[in-house]
């Protein structure tokens, strides 16, 4: 689907002849992100829907204990040093952003009075600016008012790079200034198509200006609150032990009515993923567990005992396999897999296509990941239930075989295949995880059918996820022919995402291997689409744009996508937690609670 | 006698000092990196980590960390976690009272497990009750804990519902029923830990018994007249326990820290789950800390073995 | 007198010739008579056969993946069961166990041999090299194992896969590097055998005899010392099958679809009741090695014994 495509369905949407709803689902069959669809439609004069919050509870408190379990338990709770989700989530109990994310990709307000768009001129035309409205009557949890100073602070906070907060890429392109008490006013130096990103979700949790004004810069880590919370949340801090435990109390003076529901939160760390669903699912001593990657195999007959389920939420995680451009096994300038090469093997467009057709996603998404691992063949996502013309996948042994046989690929005595003397093996190298190896030994049995030989590599996650420039094992450095894990998509736009195939973002020695286009695949045309999004204020016109950076780089096949993975949660049957995929599990922590 | 423990004390400190160099050069030398969680996000720019590097001086030669790792030491500044941005002996301590209850009981259990069963196996040995104790301590350590770990979990927390498995450090009952949640939630790490560590105490006091049963003394104690129980208890089981002690000693110091898988299954929070977690996070400053302690307890606890051994059997000098 | 009197006048004069019995042969003979210990030799011969011929006779790929077997209990085409991924249990426990056993066996030679040399040479002599050698041990005790063998994997691990291929060098490797933290309980129990045994009469008898120190350790002190070793001993043969799989856990070890047993039990252990078919006879064997291993070492410790009457 094109420009003009897009633009005829948002008509149809106006008109009433296709739903929000359908035409969100539908965006996402292409590949693209619901808060990007949604910003299509926001942009075309479709006014959101005021979501009808499923809160039941008529007063505050009164609920008990609510008892979550983090297999990864919080180390800190100081959002602008979070590393990691864990840390984001602690943080998340006492903090609050002035928007977040829900599960359609629109922006709730939390702190903000309302969402800045171009009807209600918080939205400049020329996309330089936002100006906020900040929420009346919130007080930090030591009973002072929250103002526009607060967020002035977060910004000076944040953008000083003494301080080295991990946020500081949201916040060191742009001016903040404070209009009046509650108004402060965002600026951009260039038109910014993506404006969600400072001040909202988990990158724009805000910390206070009374207590942290004295220890910005270098003496960020001195700071006590830094391990006692003052937040605006609607749980109060009671007490912390890193990687341990997280321990809160009800506000009384929280700034919505009738909430929260739960006296006090208890978050616990720690352990693995499979005895966390076990916790809320067998035993039910937690309520909630995150991020339970378990087989489904498991977590189906969990569910049975009838405590708890599995909740399963959409995002933009997605496992994939990356295809090597260059040449690992040459070294040129003390650098291997270096840009000056090209793979001997892997350049052939045949052996490309044939590896895309040996992936048995379907046996992966039915026996390793089930209900947690969707087959794709998208690198923006795509649920499996809305193909398109240009998106099929296929496994096909024969086909494959056929594709190698034709393209000079002989088998040899000792079945595998060879041309010009050389021979098709390769090292396929993942993290250690169970899911993986399984998936691993899935595809070296196919390919073993088309004659290709494959060695199994399987590196500790701690290592293969490392930036250590002298470790040889890391994903970045790509030491091997073929790699697997899953790139998660931490911002709702597919800017930052898509840049892992811009030419200039090639992993090499002089940038240390910081580079995020780890195939090293490059494309002019690439590289020009993405320059365009860049400045591109027309939703419409990026959401095309996207789609053609994303079929350029899967029919190239610099990457072969596998399974999408959305996120899974065990919850308690009698627990209403509201998640979103856009945003983490905790980002509507004030509206859980539990059914009598 | 008094000599010889000023002697070793006096080892003691250029030992401790040497065993730091080496772990502190092996730290640094070991692959991986305490920023890697901000590698794989694309939204911390490539300087933020490098400036994070040089704040904590992980850019510095080794020699020169080291000097101002042991400067820090020596001033009781035990140094500050990458990963928490806390000072890492509020995290040990933080730790210390769980770890010493819920290891430490397993190691008492342990032992009174293996003194009484292994004793009496060797005083009938190949009877029907030694080949029973021998099978159960055969199973005991070929079962890894991780194992033993789920099996009961399985068992007592999931199919009979007796016990919660997941451990929580702050109850917010008081009184009996402070200790009764405690008890409950206690039970199964200790169990696990105490048969594993029991099984093989209870092989080797075994084979120490048998060792000294058929000697002539015991001959001698027997056939004055002396009941068997004062034969094997006043005599016996003295001069058996010098394997015993050695064991118990080398075991000691592996409260803290030692007990990873299962602090890991049952979540007790104790140092053992706080080195693995800073091991496998790269978290240089609580690694050496509590590799540090763990260094000083394996030298401590050794020096009182070789005490005790000059107690348990006279004969034995050191000059 | 009465002995040169002949009880009948046929039966021959000349002396019958002296009947010697090396100490080896008498400890062989003392061995076979310990029932336990030759059906824990039989045990262990039966297994190291299983390993070793199995997979020829067994033909079942190890890795054959078939969704449609997925977990199945013993069945006559699997007789131990399948595993999630369809595989055949027996055929993957054959082909493991030639990789634990090896390395079980290696890894408790190598703690047992540096342990006991380490702690014989500690309790004989005194002073600076007790010291010295007390040292290192102790030294040894306080490494974090896990930073230690990410290090020593990554600096050898290249130069072992030149020199000898990947699979010999991963087993030198992982042999050098589970032994090689099971020394020290060896050597300090062996030390403080040392040091009790070597104040007793029967060792000042030798030295009077003028026996040098080497053979005061060698006859009379070692052999007495053995117990413990031999605890010891087997504890390791298991700490090490296990070992080995936590090793391969953390992507230290063989690769991950190498199925030796410990690696095998680590899988199943989420799926503990769904198929306890799976972790049950992997467990099962390495019970059972360890258990031969034992009743080995007990009848070696009996028929050692001098004062033990077989």
């Amino acid at each position: 689907m094109d420009e003009n495509g897009l633009r005829q369905l948002i008509g149809e949407v106006k008109r009433g002849r296709v739903t929000r709803r359908q035409f969100m689902q539908r965006m996402v069959g292409l590949g693209l992100t619901a808060p990007l669809a949604a910003q299509m439609l926001a942009y075309s004069g479709i006014a959101q829907a005021q979501a009808k919050s499923a809160y039941k509870p008529t007063k505050r408190g009164g609920g008990g204990a609510l008892k979550v379990l983090w297999w990864q338990g919080a180390t800190l709770l100081n959002p602008h040093f979070a590393v990691g989700t864990k840390d984001q989530e602690g943080s998340r109990i006492f903090y609050e952003p002035l928007a977040a994310w829900d599960p359609d990709g629109n922006l709730v307000p939390i702190l903000a009075a309302e969402i800045p768009s171009i009807q209600n001129g918080g939205l400049a035309a020329d996309g330089k600016s936002v100006t906020w409205k900040l929420k009346k009557g919130v007080q930090w949890h030591d009973g002072k008012p929250f103002t526009a100073d607060d967020v002035v602070f977060n910004w000076e906070y944040s953008s000083d790079p003494a301080t080295a907060t991990v946020t500081i890429g949201s916040y060191q392109d742009i001016k903040v200034e404070k209009l009046d008490s509650h108004t402060v006013r965002v600026r951009f130096s260039k038109p910014t198509p993506f404006w969600a990103d400072a001040f909202v979700s988990t990158r724009g949790m805000i910390i206070p200006k009374h207590l942290f004004e004295t220890y910005k810069g270098g003496k960020s880590r001195e700071a006590p609150t830094n391990l006692k919370p003052i937040g605006t949340g609607p749980y109060k801090f009671v007490d912390f032990k890193p990687g341990d435990m997280v321990r809160g109390q009800i506000n009384t003076a929280y700034h919505e009515p009738n909430r929260p529901y739960f006296d006090t939160i208890e978050m616990k760390g720690g352990g693995d993923a499979v005895s966390a669903a076990r916790a809320v699912m067998q035993t039910g001593e937690f309520d909630y567990a995150w991020n339970v990657q378990v087989e489904d195999e498991i977590l189906l007959r969990m569910e049975k005992d009838g405590r708890g389920r599995a909740d399963i939420v959409a995002g933009g995680n997605i496992e994939f396999i990356a295809v090597n451009s260059t040449d690992p096994w040459t070294e040129v300038d003390g650098e291997r897999s270096s840009a000056k090469t090209k793979h001997p093997l892997l350049s052939d467009p045949a052996v490309r296509d044939a590896l895309n057709l040996l992936v048995d996603r379907q046996a992966v998404q039915d026996h390793i990941y089930g209900r947690t691992g969707v087959a794709t063949r998208n690198f923006l996502n795509n649920p499996e239930r809305f193909r398109s013309k240009n998106t099929n996948w296929e496994f096909s042994v024969e086909k494959a075989n056929q594709a190698l046989e034709a393209a000079g690929w002989k088998r040899g005595s000792d079945g595998i295949r060879a041309k010009d003397g050389r021979k098709l093996k390769f090292v396929f190298q993942t993290s250690i995880n169970a899911p993986r190896q399984k998936t691993q030994a899935i595809i070296k049995q196919a390919c073993q059918k088309a004659g290709i030989e494959l060695e199994l590599k399987a590196v500790t996650a701690s290592v293969f996820f490392s930036s250590d420039v002298g470790n040889p094992d890391t994903y970045t450095k790509f030491y091997c022919d073929l790699e697997m894990y899953t790139t998660t998509m931490t911002q709702p736009d597919p800017q930052v995402f898509m840049d892992q195939f811009c030419s200039w973002q090639i992993a090499t020695k002089e940038n240390k291997w910081q580079g995020r286009n780890i195939s090293r695949w490059r494309s002019d045309e690439y590289d020009k689409a993405w320059r365009a999004a860049e400045n591109e204020l027309d939703p419409v016109k990026r959401a095309a744009l996207f789609m053609r950076m994303n079929d350029l780089a899967i029919e190239a096949r610099a990457v072969i996508p596998v399974v999408f993975r959305p996120r899974v949660s065990a919850v308690s049957n009698k627990l209403r937690a509201p998640l979103s995929g856009w945003d983490i599990d905790f980002w509507l922590l004030k509206d859980w609670y539990r059914e009598a | 006698m008094g000599r010889y423990v000023l002697r070793r004390l006096l080892i003691a400190l250029p030992s401790l000092i040497g065993i730091s160099i080496v772990l502190f050069a092996v730290l640094a030398l070991a692959p991986g990196d305490p920023f890697e969680e901000l590698a794989t996000n694309p939204n911390v720019p490539a300087e933020v980590r490098a400036n994070l590097r040089a704040k904590f001086g992980l850019d510095d030669p080794v020699a020169l960390r080291y000097v101002r790792w042991s400067a820090a030491m020596m001033n009781g500044d035990w140094g500050f976690s990458f990963v928490s941005r806390i000072d890492v002996d509020q995290l040990i301590l933080q730790r210390l009272p769980v770890t010493l209850f819920v290891i430490g009981s397993s190691q008492v259990l342990a032992l009174l497990i293996a003194l009484p069963i292994g004793v009496y196996a060797a005083t009938r040995p190949y009877s029907l009750f030694d080949q029973i104790a021998n099978t159960f301590a055969f199973i005991g350590f070929s079962l890894p804990t991780f194992f033993t770990g789920i099996l009961f979990i399985l068992v007592f927390s999931i199919q009979l519902d007796w016990l919660p498995f997941v451990y929580r450090s702050d109850i917010a009952e008081t009184g009996w029923r402070w200790w009764w949640e405690h008890g409950k939630q206690a039970l199964m790490p200790i169990a696990v830990l105490g048969l594993f560590q029991g099984a093989s105490w209870t092989r080797y006091v075994r084979s120490a018994v048998l060792d000294v049963i058929r000697l002539d003394y015991v001959t001698t104690a027997r056939s004055k007249g002396l009941g068997e129980i004062a034969v094997v208890v006043k005599h016996v089981v003295r001069n058996a326990l010098i394997p015993v002690v050695t064991l118990v000693a080398l075991q000691m110091p592996a409260i803290f820290g030692g007990a990873i898988v299962t602090e890991q299954i049952f979540r007790v929070p104790g140092i053992g789950s706080l080195l693995i977690s800073s091991i496998l996070a790269n978290d240089t400053p609580v690694i050496m800390a509590v590799t540090f302690v763990f260094s000083c307890l394996v030298i401590l606890f050794n020096l009182l073995a070789d005490l005790l051994y000059g107690w348990l059997d006279p004969r034995i000098s050191y000059s | 007198m009465a002995g040169s009197t002949l009880a009948s006048p046929t039966a021959s004069v000349a002396p019958r010739a002296a009947y010697r019995v090396s100490p080896g042969a008498e400890a062989w003979r003392r061995f076979r008579r310990h029932r336990l210990a030759l059906a824990g030799a039989l045990i262990l011969a039966l297994i190291v056969l299983a390993v070793a011929l199995g997979p020829l006779l067994w033909s079942v790929p190890i890795n054959d993946i078939d969704f449609a077997a997925k977990l199945q209990r013993p069945s006559w085409g699997h007789p131990l069961g399948t595993d999630d991924l369809g595989q055949d249990l027996l055929a993957r426990m054959l082909y493991g166990g030639r990789i634990s056993i090896a390395v079980g066996l290696a890894a408790m030679v190598i703690a047992v041999v540096v342990g006991t040399i380490v702690g014989a040479a500690a309790g004989m002599s005194r002073g600076a090299v007790d010291a010295a050698l007390m040292w290192l041990t102790d030294l040894f005790l306080s490494l974090p194992q896990l930073p230690l063998l990410l290090l020593i994997i990554y600096l050898f691990r290249d130069a072992l896969k030149a020199l000898v291929g990947t699979e010999a060098g991963m087993f030198i490797l992982i042999v050098a590097v589970i032994g090689g933290f099971r020394w020290m309980p060896v050597a300090r129990l062996v030390r403080a055998q040392f040091l009790s045994l070597r104040e007793k009469e029967f060792v000042e008898a030798a030295r009077a005899l003028g026996a040098t120190p080497l053979r005061q350790v060698v006859r009379h002190i070692l052999p007495n010392s053995l117990g413990p070793v031999i605890v010891a001993g087997t504890i390791d043969v298991a700490n090490a099958i296990i070992a080995e799989s936590t090793l391969s856990f953390l992507g230290l070890g063989f690769p991950p679809d190498i199925p030796t047993w410990g690696r095998l039990l680590f899988d199943a252990k989420d799926l503990l009741d769904i198929a306890p078919h799976w972790a049950l006879f992997p467990g099962a064997a390495i019970f059972l090695t360890v258990l031969s291993i034992n009743y080995i070492g007990d009848g070696l410790r009996d028929a050692l014994d001098p004062r033990k009457v077989m």
